[in-house]
């Protein structure tokens, strides 16, 4: 087909957490403008494997741009550089024939290297775990509209509940910082009433988790909101904030595991 | 055989009130000693795992994604039905009953469907207070929208990502029980059997995705929540991950497999571009509400448009085919799903289909922008149109979209009772992975509610009545079983690393996929599926010998994954064709040429069709065996499906 592309990728290698990783060059040949960047992968690993290669292992699932699961740091962006896309909905019409692609995975100390370009995210699982929701058993509830929520409020808190967890925020911040993830579930649920009870002791387990983790400080650079696949705001962070400072001054809880029995 | 569904005697209306009470249940303090494994935590696996951990059971969950927020349920658009009648417009649990059984062409379980609508009001109690924003309307309350297949507005939504924040919801509860020990749970592991220990399914065999590590684990009743088996087709809007294994494994193991061949294929996705794609996407059905679907009238001016040398802005008004509105006056674009994927094929088939490739019709918005103006377009699907544009480089704006049918959603799957046991007691199947809910074609919006209506509302109460009567005595992993199961599947895995051919497993399944869609999708005919047999036959052998995997088991190896899933798709591919073959009607999705009315649509066979198919597993290379569940109607009478 006219108007395919041949393009170079520096690629990073990594067998697994506890090797040392290194670039790699590979060509990219007769690629369309159509394919999305997983799929120009998908082409390169067919080579690869023809050649008896180990193929370039990422992450990916459902290729709709809503799981998360896809990452990629791609010429110095996460998710490649165009705004509010995942890696996914990335196309290769948005390289130029002749270009060469740096692709490296997610850089942060809390998401170790499980091979090549995939990287473990379990630390923001167990952030949720720490306090991500609201304590309500299945069944005994209020009717949906006994509890009246505003317009515009059920909005904010939708804003805030579409983080897909993919990580870009981390992998942005020159801290590594994982407050943009964080501070969306703190601000969705301390938005909505049913949120109210937990409100400040979420906040606090959740930052404690997250420190825990070893993901750093935020600066406010907004590197995260501007290449947030999902256009969470800072304001996010600023609620957060908020709402842990009053925890800490004047309702801080001790912190336990429930014991769940 | 006959089989017996279980489904409570009495009136429909009491029927699961009644049943309930019925049920024998586990004290308290008992439910600590007993353990469950939960297999995939999408929508009803999450749900599931949590209300069970709440409940008190121990609970041991598992998934092949690197988190529980990945499963593909995420990736649901449109909104789930519930029967609230908020909207004062006539909307009961009777006629969410009604329209479920009609729309899925009488080949669903009626007691399962009326359990399913009463239990759709409690599902968004449940996730309101979970904190799911819901769409509201300016007075605080919630907001509705109607969808196919409905006349009332039943559809709570969350704008077009419903199903990411019911998962999310879902997966906040399953957290807490994380938090607080009563559940344990393994991502990135995949399930690669069934542990069977006299005649109860006692456990599963796992493989650690990081390490290789296989793995046994035991637990008085394993939960399979694994989703549907639509990537068969390779293409599909299936997340890639996708799979039959766990289903299939179950299957060979004794679980019967029912109604195979009912695919759901859906009108409006943006159509194949090359050999390379790997997935399609799904534009949301609400569309049709305002687009209006066309296909130039002749051959002639579809091959120019094929080639470029006009626009479609150039086809004269009265050379364009609006065929829905032509065919079916009274529903026009809104028909269901399986009529509008029919006739968008028909067209294709004719030579009338646009685009390169000539495989796809036009959803044309320029009579809605002329309405309404480009603003109140751009406010009700703006993020729709922006999905196009990001993946077609087209801007529907200026120019018809373009829309092809593609595979979407499973409604076969593993046969289960009332009590959403499968035949190997102990072994339920939840959500997509059983049959049981939407009959020969699924409704909008009803996908989401079958998942969290099984996980939260169902499965608690139904497994209490096995473990109250199994006994908590343990089973554990010392069993011969175990060992033996753990031996069956590392074999496998030996043979599959084996393989150093020269096809990939991408290969191998692009081709099934071919084969699938040409003779097993929307249209069948007994020649085309008995060809189609063979053909799979011999993709079967050859994977066996010519497949590359690449590397070890004890390592990340996606190929070795993927290599497991797709030599299960071939076996499903071939048993899909045989229910396919064997079924000699036309129903919902499933279009049999051979069975239509003088107005070309579907045609059933009541008299000798009505039934449940649920193969049994008797071999490897073995015919399967027929068992047959007779469809009961005591509420809805049977009748034809008119749209025109």
């Amino acid at each position: 087909m006219s108007g395919n592309m041949n393009l170079t990728l520096k690629v990073w290698r990594q067998k697994d957490a506890n090797s040392q990783g290194k670039m790699v060059t590979y060509p990219a040949k007769d690629i369309s403008p159509d394919m999305s960047f997983l799929e120009m992968l998908d082409v390169v690993n067919e080579g690869l494997i023809h050649k008896g290669e180990d193929p370039i292992h990422f992450d990916h699932d459902c290729r709709e741009g809503i799981c998360g699961m896809c990452s990629l740091y791609i010429n110095g962006h996460p998710h490649g550089p165009k705004r509010a896309i995942t890696t996914c909905q990335l196309h290769m019409r948005s390289f130029k024939d002749g270009e060469t692609i740096t692709i490296e995975p997610w850089r942060a100390a809390a998401f170790p290297v499980i091979k090549d370009l995939a990287v473990d995210r379990s630390a923001f699982d167990r952030i949720q775990q720490a306090g991500g929701y609201i304590s309500v058993n299945t069944g005994g509830v209020p009717d949906a509209n006994a509890t009246l929520i505003p317009k515009v409020v059920a909005d904010e808190a939708f804003n805030s509940a579409t983080c897909i967890g993919c990580g870009a925020c981390v992998a942005a911040c020159k801290n590594a910082s994982a407050m943009l993830f964080v501070s969306a579930k703190i601000t969705q649920l301390g938005l909505l009433p049913q949120g109210q009870p937990e409100r400040y002791r979420r906040a606090q387990s959740m930052v404690a988790q997250m420190d825990a983790e070893g993901f750093g400080s935020c600066t406010n650079t907004g590197a995260c909101e501007a290449e947030c696949p999902k256009e969470i705001s800072l304001t996010n962070i600023s609620r957060m904030n908020n709402d842990y400072l009053s925890a800490k001054l004047f309702r801080e809880e001790e912190l336990h595991h429930s014991s769940g029995e | 055989m006959s089989l017996d569904g279980k489904v409570p005697q009495g009136p429909l209306a009491d029927k699961w009130s009644k049943y309930k009470f019925d049920l024998k249940l586990v004290n308290p303090a008992n439910k600590r000693k007993y353990d469950i494994i939960v297999v995939g935590t999408g929508l009803a696996g999450a749900s599931a795992a949590a209300s069970l951990a709440e409940l008190g059971y121990n609970v041991k969950a598992f998934c092949f994604q690197d988190s529980p927020r990945r499963a593909h349920s995420i990736a649901a658009q449109g909104g789930i039905n519930a029967a609230k009648n908020y909207q004062n417009d006539g909307d009961s649990v009777f006629r969410l009953f009604y329209d479920t059984i009609k729309g899925g062409d009488y080949r669903a379980r009626e007691g399962n469907v009326h359990r399913l609508a009463e239990v759709s009001v409690n599902i968004i109690d449940q996730c309101v207070a979970q904190g799911v924003p819901f769409a509201r309307e300016y007075g605080g309350l919630l907001d509705n929208r109607s969808f196919g297949g409905s006349q009332v507005s039943r559809t709570f939504y969350a704008r077009g990502q419903t199903g990411q924040q019911l998962l999310l919801g879902a997966y906040s509860a399953l957290n807490r029980q994380i938090n607080a020990g009563k559940v344990k749970m393994y991502t990135r592991h995949e399930m690669l059997d069934v542990v069977v220990v006299d005649g109860h399914a006692k456990g599963i065999v796992t493989r650690n995705m990081i390490t290789g590590e296989i793995d046994t684990h035991a637990g008085h009743a394993v939960l399979l929540c694994t989703g549907g088996y639509g990537n068969v087709f390779y293409l599909s809007t299936n997340a890639i991950g996708s799979n039959v294994t766990a289903a299939w494994r179950a299957h060979k193991r004794g679980a019967y497999f029912a109604n195979p061949c009912y695919t759901q294929i859906h009108p409006t996705c943006i159509p194949v571009t090359g050999d390379h794609q790997s997935k399609l996407t799904l534009m949301s059905e609400s569309l049709r509400n305002d687009g209006r679907v066309w296909a130039p009238k002749t051959v002639e001016i579809a091959e120019k448009l094929q080639k470029k040398q006009i626009t479609a802005a150039q086809v004269a008004e009265e050379d364009r085919d609006y065929f829905l509105e032509r065919k079916y006056p009274a529903f026009g674009n809104l028909v269901p799903r399986d009529v509008a994927s029919r006739n968008a094929k028909e067209m294709a088939d004719e030579g009338r289909g646009v685009g390169a490739s000539g495989l796809a019709v036009y959803l044309d918005f320029a009579d809605a922008i002329k309405r309404l103006g480009e603003d109140t377009v751009r406010a009700k699907y703006g993020n729709l149109f922006d999905m196009y544009i990001q993946i077609t480089d087209e801007n529907p704006y200026k120019e018809p979209m373009r829309i092809y049918p593609a595979v979407h959603y499973t409604m076969g799957g593993l046969w289960v009772d009332y009590n959403l046991m499968t035949s190997i007691p102990g072994l339920y199947a939840l959500g997509e992975c059983n049959f049981s809910d939407h009959g020969a074609n699924r409704l909008g919006a009803s996908a989401l509610m079958q998942g969290l209506s099984d996980g939260y509302f169902v499965i608690p109460y139904t497994l209490g009545d096995y473990l109250a009567k199994i006994g908590p005595k343990k089973v554990d992993t010392s069993h011969p079983a175990f060992a033996k199961t753990k031996q069956d599947v590392l074999d496998h895995v030996n043979k599959l690393i084996s393989l150093k051919g020269t096809k990939t497993t991408n290969e191998y399944h692009r081709e099934l996929g071919h084969i699938m869609w040409e003779y097993c999708g929307m249209a069948r005919t007994e020649e085309g599926l008995k060809k189609a047999k063979g053909m799979i036959q011999a993709l079967k052998a050859d994977f066996w010998k010519n497949a590359i995997i690449l590397g070890k088991n004890e390592e990340v190896n996606a190929s070795l994954e993927r290599g497991g899933r797709v030599a299960d798709f071939i076996e499903l591919g071939e048993l899909m064709v045989d229910d396919a073959l064997m079924r000699r009607e036309s129903c919902g999705g499933h279009f049999r040429l051979e069975s239509q009315t003088p107005d070309g649509e579907a045609l059933r066979d009541d008299e000798n069709f009505a039934f449940v198919a649920a193969w049994e597993f008797m071999g490897e290379n073995q015919p399967e065996k027929l068992n047959k569940e007779e469809l009961v109607f005591e509420a809805v009478h049977l009748s034809q499906r008119n749209y025109a």
